[in-house]
């Protein structure tokens, strides 16, 4: 079995890495999954495939951290958010380049790819959001 | 193929304990709560059974308790797993079968519900139900960390969410839905305050203003450090008993008529609405039904108020209030000590202390206390119905109790 049949964690963010967003669609009912699954949530069915979605997305609701976990020190305060996108697909994760005062639910943003992993478990990239210029 | 798990045991008890309690509770311990210095958990937890024991003369508890089941959230505290065997040791219990359960947060709730299925299941009579958590002897960031594992490691932690943070997010998608203000989330904070300085076990004993809530320091907006429960030690206990043996051990039993339990998506983000948790209407449901009973009937209420937004919700999605009325709620008063729904009269996780393993039974022990009028100045008259609810992590977990007076 080719890696990129397999629906896991790791593969999702294998993909990050190469500047790609991918969900995976069940094909028997058409539910899309983020994070991946083995198995469809919605109907048990194993015929699965990644697809690409796209990256625009809008803000469901957000915060401000001031109190950042270890590791994001340097970044607080920051924004975070989850983001609705394409196929009613949700994904959480940091809003960069925003200024603070100008958050809203609702606003417009997009995914974009930090590519740079390390050697150290779990090695993955990371991703995050930024507003669209309107 | 379409496959779906069914519950058979539970549809027969269900059908069968009908009005009929499901178990007792014969007797109760807490340790005090707060930075208790030089005490491990285990410790903790002999402080808390001494109490249990002592107010239950005619327990033996080497002869009549057959199994230990109790909640511990972290090992990465005091670098201690496996930590069941240890607790019956120290409580004096071995050889007797000793379990722990985890569920983040709600680890003693589940303590609960296991407890009271393995009386129901008519393998033990006796068995006792407890918690603990040994907290401060780590630093803010550490306790942070270890908390933070509770939520989803490979999206949510990955990318920099800590635990207020989100309890923040919900509580935006609540203000930015309802209109909830941050006003409403500090009062639920002064309530609980309040009733911990009559709580002489509470971790916190000051009276604090909206004001000073609304102007303390920032840790996730809109979350603020007033609306954040206490890092504490602390430990619980309950003995349960079956139902019909209650008064060899008691005059004055606190039976348990409900249990519910719900599950729901570790990670926040994959819920369809942040403004409810679906955990929550599940284990009310459940536990309604199997005690007969609708909410309107809880004359006391202990909910997870870990930071303040989750009272809020917990209101709505217990039913002491539509959904998006629970800010109006608590600002009326209604969930006060003098209120139509008194929620948190022990101070709550808020005040009282939040040492995560003990919770879920400590917040048996308050509801025990008012039904059995032993709460002192922070007594509820009249009190008959009381409810537990008990949330793990962001809600991935709940767990409700209703208990009636014996
Ligand atoms: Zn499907």
């Amino acid at each position: 079995m080719a890696e990129t049949d397999q629906y896991t964690i790791d593969q999702f963010y294998r993909f990050i890495s190469e500047g790609r967003l991918m969900a995976v669609k069940c094909n028997s009912c058409g539910k899309q999954t983020l994070p991946p699954r083995q198995i469809c949530p919605e109907c048990h069915s194993e015929n699965l495939e990644w697809i690409q979605i796209g990256t625009e997305g809008r803000i469901l609701t957000y915060t401000i951290i001031y109190i950042p976990p270890k590791g994001f020190e340097d970044m607080a305060p920051y924004a975070y958010g989850i983001i609705e996108l394409e196929g009613n697909i949700r994904l959480p994760g940091i809003i960069r380049d925003v200024d603070l005062d100008d958050l809203k639910v609702g606003m417009k943003v997009e995914v974009c790819f930090d590519r740079e992993t390390s050697d150290k478990w779990p090695n993955w990239p990371r991703y995050y959001f930024r507003p669209v210029e309107s | 193929m379409h496959f779906r798990l069914c519950y058979p045991v539970l549809d027969v008890l269900r059908w069968n304990t009908l009005r009929k309690p499901l178990a007792s509770i014969v007797s109760a311990g807490l340790s005090k709560f707060g930075k208790r210095e030089g005490l491990s958990g285990r410790e903790l937890f002999v402080e808390a059974a001494k109490e249990a024991f002592e107010n239950c003369p005619n327990l033996d508890p080497k002869r009549d308790i057959q199994a230990l089941i109790i909640g511990q959230m972290s090992e990465s505290f005091e670098h201690q797993g496996h930590s069941a065997p240890a607790v019956s040791d120290w409580t004096g219990l071995l050889p007797v079968p000793a379990v722990r359960v985890e569920v983040a947060c709600a680890s003693s709730g589940a303590a609960i519900r296991y407890g009271v299925l393995a009386i129901l299941s008519g393998v033990y009579d006796v068995v006792m139900v407890g918690g603990f958590e040994k907290m401060t002897s780590r630093t803010t960031a550490e306790v942070t960390e270890y908390l933070a594992m509770a939520s989803d490691f490979p999206f949510e932690q990955w990318n920099g969410v800590t635990f207020p943070g989100l309890f923040a997010l919900m509580a935006t998608a609540h203000m930015h839905k309802y209109g909830t203000r941050e006003e409403q989330l500090a009062m639920v904070a002064v309530k609980n305050h309040h009733n911990a300085t009559l709580n002489p076990k509470a971790h916190m004993q000051k009276e604090i203003t909206v004001e000073k809530a609304m102007q303390s320091r920032i840790v996730a907006w809109p979350l603020k450090l007033y609306d954040c429960s206490l890092i504490s030690d602390g430990a619980a206990c309950a003995i349960l008993t079956k139902p019909e043996i209650a008064r060899q051990f008691t005059d004055t039993p606190v039976h348990i008529i409900g249990s519910g339990h719900g599950s729901d998506t570790i990670g926040l983000y994959e819920r369809s609405d942040y403004t409810y948790l679906n955990s929550t209407r599940y284990a009310a449901k459940e536990a309604f039904k199997m005690a007969d009973i609708e909410p309107k009937d809880v004359n006391v209420a202990e909910v997870h108020d870990c930071f303040t937004i989750a009272e809020i919700i917990a209101y709505e999605d217990l039913g002491f209030c539509k959904p998006g009325e629970g800010g109006k709620l608590i600002e009326d008063g209604e969930t006060s000590l003098d209120g139509r729904i008194p929620v948190n009269t022990s101070g709550g996780l808020k005040a009282k202390g939040h040492p995560i393993g003990a919770t879920g039974v400590a917040q048996l022990y308050e509801i025990y206390l008012q039904l059995t009028g032993q709460a002192g100045e922070r007594q509820i008259d009249n009190c008959n119905i009381g409810l537990s609810h008990n949330l793990g992590g962001s809600g991935a977990t709940c767990l409700i109790h209703i208990y009636e007076r014996g």
